[in-house]
């Protein structure tokens, strides 16, 4: 297929492809005719494209179920079948559940998705819908709207199954449907006209005053209004500006950021070259986490694709602004996605906050004025200028306009992420988009907003999610992680987890987080084990004088830590001792877990009638506590025994009872 | 890359490239050799102790040699909620290592990680940058034979 390049170069120049693709510009003098101009962006857009083209879903969660045997099959077989066809890698759909999901669109017929390809089935695929034109009914997933629907009436449209129901794709809206590392496919699907409008027509204070009125907000957990932000760095003075890309999604249970860094990542250069043009900065930085090597490669792919177009680099689209971006790559901090860490860390220090002001608006990156931006809210800058301000202020809530991505973890059907609304509830994105719990549990609390956030139970599950609201209830947004958990999952445990995470993330620097954390942790420790001989007076009443504090403690590391990593830390257990008092003190009280998730608190006996004698469990225990002989029932001594649950876990016969 | 390229591939007396030359070390051997944190503390102009604080502060960085697989738990709420901590377990327990450890034969070397942004097949682990999702008890005990038997 041929790319813009290719049929332009020659014709007009580079700064020109930009408006002759939007059909601004009018390039009959050279030789190209609005017609041709059409044509060529469905062609290239894979619309109307002019051959069979076979799309793979080729994100990390694709990569991992085994997308790249599938790619490979489809190079071998459309080879074998004498084929014209394009065979191209496509980022996440979103429905990380039906992996490894594969695109096939043939000219006239509509787009359809097939769920769960394996390298068994393309011969299938193949065979039957690029050959003969009919659709694999079982695999299929749904068909796209780009053809008459009454082709093939049998298969649902995408955007009607009950994942996609409710979504309204605007940052999403390329992930899984274009070639991220193909420039003209972004092209021609309107990228970079927004870039091209606002250079033209709009003053820097233009764009500020346009995001303000449209309401953006930082989708990277704060929720600051984005175009004031921007406003104190214009207004700041100084002959060097920063913008940067906080690529460092820390949060455990969030990857919205990867799958658009490698679903779409021009629209994320797109909306960083608005933003460094509305600050005045001329030059950029994309922190990205180095456990997102495909988001990394990706990233460097397309900074040197919008360079070689124009779009980045030196007076862009003829303007006269000059942007340059690099890439700088993190090492696996937590506390780098916090502002003034991160600076730190680009500038190749420790990456340890630093107490507010200056700012970084003010000061940041090598002390020059320096606005960092997360990834989604980034990616929303194009179309508040392709789609309008007041289109972008309509969608969502009062206080929180647009769209917000979420990532759907745990004990869900569907897990992925889902783009909706601001403004949906909790229960819609869980039971309509996520299809409920698994394995037909019942719902016990969702974490919302990673471990800055909270656990919410039932109850909450009808609050319309905007930034106030979750606030309100203990949870915040952060950067739109929801882990969903059942009836197994123990919240004191979650809340002991959340603690393990942060005392090993804390920088250090200030106590409250440091030691308060700690301490936390340990209480926790404390009443999530059982009743040990060895166990004196003082350590029983350590036990109950340790929840006594506990509260208390966590206020104080809220109100005195020195960064939002520390001021948030004590939220997982503050929401869970909220809202699930009852399970706390059965851990305490009664030294049970109800969930029977506290390995420590259960007591591990072999159920004499199941037993078969097998030995698995003899072999597997790594304290040796289980004694029997083959084929014999087995018995495990309780004084060796370190509950560690992996007798329970390795028995086919269920013959291991945990009380 | 080799070391040698990596001392001329950064201009001298430039601190903040130090997290990038270390990640380029780590590259080449798997982990940063004690000579190297000295060698870049003098090629950026900065005090060893100031290497050694970013080398020792970051999750990403190693001082001791890795094995030769090298294998990653991803310890995020989701992954946690499913199971991972005993995913962790079996591996410690067959393996016979601690996490962040690496086994005497240098054959395996265990890590956490905070999160891995695969939470969607969750509980997932990464060996030699390939990635394992939706892992049962039963599964991480194939998979460890599996590599087991590779060499």
């Amino acid at each position: 297929m041929n790319t813009y390049k290719d049929i332009l170069s020659k014709k007009v120049p580079a700064e020109k492809f930009v408006e002759v693709i939007a059909g601004q510009y009018d390039a009959s003098k050279e030789g190209i005719t609005p017609e041709q101009i059409a044509e060529m962006k469905l062609n290239i857009s894979l619309e109307k494209a002019d051959k069979p083209v076979v799309l793979v879903g080729m994100g990390t969660c694709g990569l991992a179920n085994g997308a790249q045997a599938v790619y490979d099959m489809f190079v071998q077989e459309l080879k074998k079948y004498d084929i014209d066809a394009l065979l191209t890698q496509v980022g996440c759909v979103g429905y990380c559940a039906e992996e490894i999901i594969v695109d096939v669109k043939v000219p006239g017929f509509p787009r359809i998705s097939y769920k769960r390809v394996t390298p068994e089935n393309v011969n299938t695929i193949i065979e039957r819908t690029i050959v003969n034109k009919e659709p694999v009914i079982q695999k299929a997933l749904g068909k796209y709207q780009d053809a008459d629907p009454s082709i093939w009436p049998e298969i649902p449209l995408l955007k009607d199954i009950p994942f996609f129901k409710i979504q309204e794709k605007v940052v999403l809206n390329n992930c899984g449907v274009i070639d991220p590392e193909n420039i003209d496919q972004y092209l021609a699907r309107d990228g970079y006209q927004a870039l091209s409008a606002v250079l033209k027509d709009k003053s820097p204070l233009d764009v500020i005053e346009d995001t303000k009125k449209a309401g953006l907000r930082g989708r990277g957990g704060g929720g600051f209004l984005t175009g004031k932000k921007w406003e104190f760095a214009y207004h700041t003075e100084n002959d060097q500006k920063y913008l940067i890309c906080n690529a460092d999604e820390g949060d455990p249970g969030a990857f919205m950021d990867r799958a658009v860094l490698e679903g779409d990542p021009h629209r994320v250069v797109e909306g960083m070259a608005i933003a460094a043009y509305a600050i005045g900065a001329s030059k950029g930085y994309i922190y990205c986490r180095a456990e997102y090597p495909l988001a990394i490669s990706r990233l460097e792919k397309t900074i040197a694709d919008a360079m070689e177009y124009g779009l980045l680099g030196k007076n862009i689209l003829n303007s006269g602004f000059t942007f340059e971006l690099k890439i700088k790559k993190g090492a696996g901090a937590f506390v780098c996605g916090e502002e003034t860490a991160l600076i730190h860390s680009i500038e190749g220090r420790r990456g340890m906050p630093r107490p507010r002001p200056p700012f970084p608006a003010v000061s940041g990156l090598f002390g020059k004025p320096t606005i960092i931006n997360n990834v989604e809210t980034l990616a929303n800058v194009p179309v508040i200028f392709s789609k309008g301000a007041d289109w972008y202020a309509s969608v969502g809530t009062d206080s929180s306009k647009g769209t917000k991505i979420f990532a759907l973890s745990g004990k869900v059907v569907n897990t992925g992420l889902v783009e909706v609304p601001m403004g949906t509830t909790i229960r819609q994105v869980i039971f309509d988009c996520g299809g409920g719990i698994a394995d037909g549990k019942n719902f016990k609390a969702v974490q919302i907003g990673g471990p800055s956030g909270g656990a919410l139970p039932e109850q909450f599950l009808d609050t319309k999610i905007d930034y106030e609201n979750l606030k309100e209830i203990g949870a915040m947004m952060g950067s739109g992680g929801l882990v969903v958990m059942d009836e197994s999952t123990c919240m004191v445990d979650l809340a002991k987890y959340f603690m393990q995470f942060i005392t090993s993330e804390s920088c250090g620097k200030c106590i409250p987080c440091r030691e308060g954390t700690k301490r936390l942790l340990e209480i926790l420790e404390r009443i999530t084990k059982s009743y040990r001989e060895e166990e004196t007076e003082i350590d029983s009443l350590m036990r109950f004088q340790g929840m006594l504090y506990l509260e208390r403690l966590a206020d104080v590391i809220k109100d005195t830590s020195l960064c939002g990593l520390g001021q948030t830390a004590a939220n997982p257990v503050i929401s869970t001792l909220r809202y699930f008092r009852d399970e706390y003190e059965a851990h305490l009280y009664d030294r049970t877990c109800p969930s029977k998730a506290c390995r420590q608190m259960l007591t591990y006996t072999i159920n004499e009638e199941k037993c078969i004698g097998c030995t698995l469990c003899a072999t597997r225990c790594p304290v040796n506590c289980i004694s029997g002989a083959r084929k014999e029932v087995h018995f495990i001594d309780q004084k060796t025994c370190t509950h560690c649950g992996q007798c329970e876990l390795n028995c086919h016969f269920d013959a291991i009872i945990a009380e | 890359m080799q070391s040698e390229e990596i001392y001329k591939k950064y201009p001298k007396n430039e601190a903040p490239n130090m997290i990038a030359m270390l990640q380029d070390i780590q590259g080449v051997y798997g982990y940063l050799p004690e000579n190297d944190i000295i060698r870049v503390a003098k090629h950026l102009g900065v005090p060893t102790s100031r290497v050694y604080g970013v080398a020792t502060f970051y999750n990403q960085f190693r001082l001791t040699p890795l094995g030769k697989h090298v294998i990653r738990v991803c310890r995020g709420t989701a992954c946690h909620v499913k199971g991972s901590l005993d995913i962790l377990n079996i591996l410690e327990t067959e393996l016979g290592i601690s996490a962040g450890e690496t086994s005497k034969d240098l054959q395996f070397t265990i890590e956490t990680v905070a999160c891995i942004g695969a939470c969607s097949i969750a509980p997932v682990i990464v060996i030699d940058e390939k990635y394992y999702g939706g892992l049962t008890s039963k599964s991480v005990y194939k998979l460890i034979k599996e590599y087991k038997n590779k060499d």
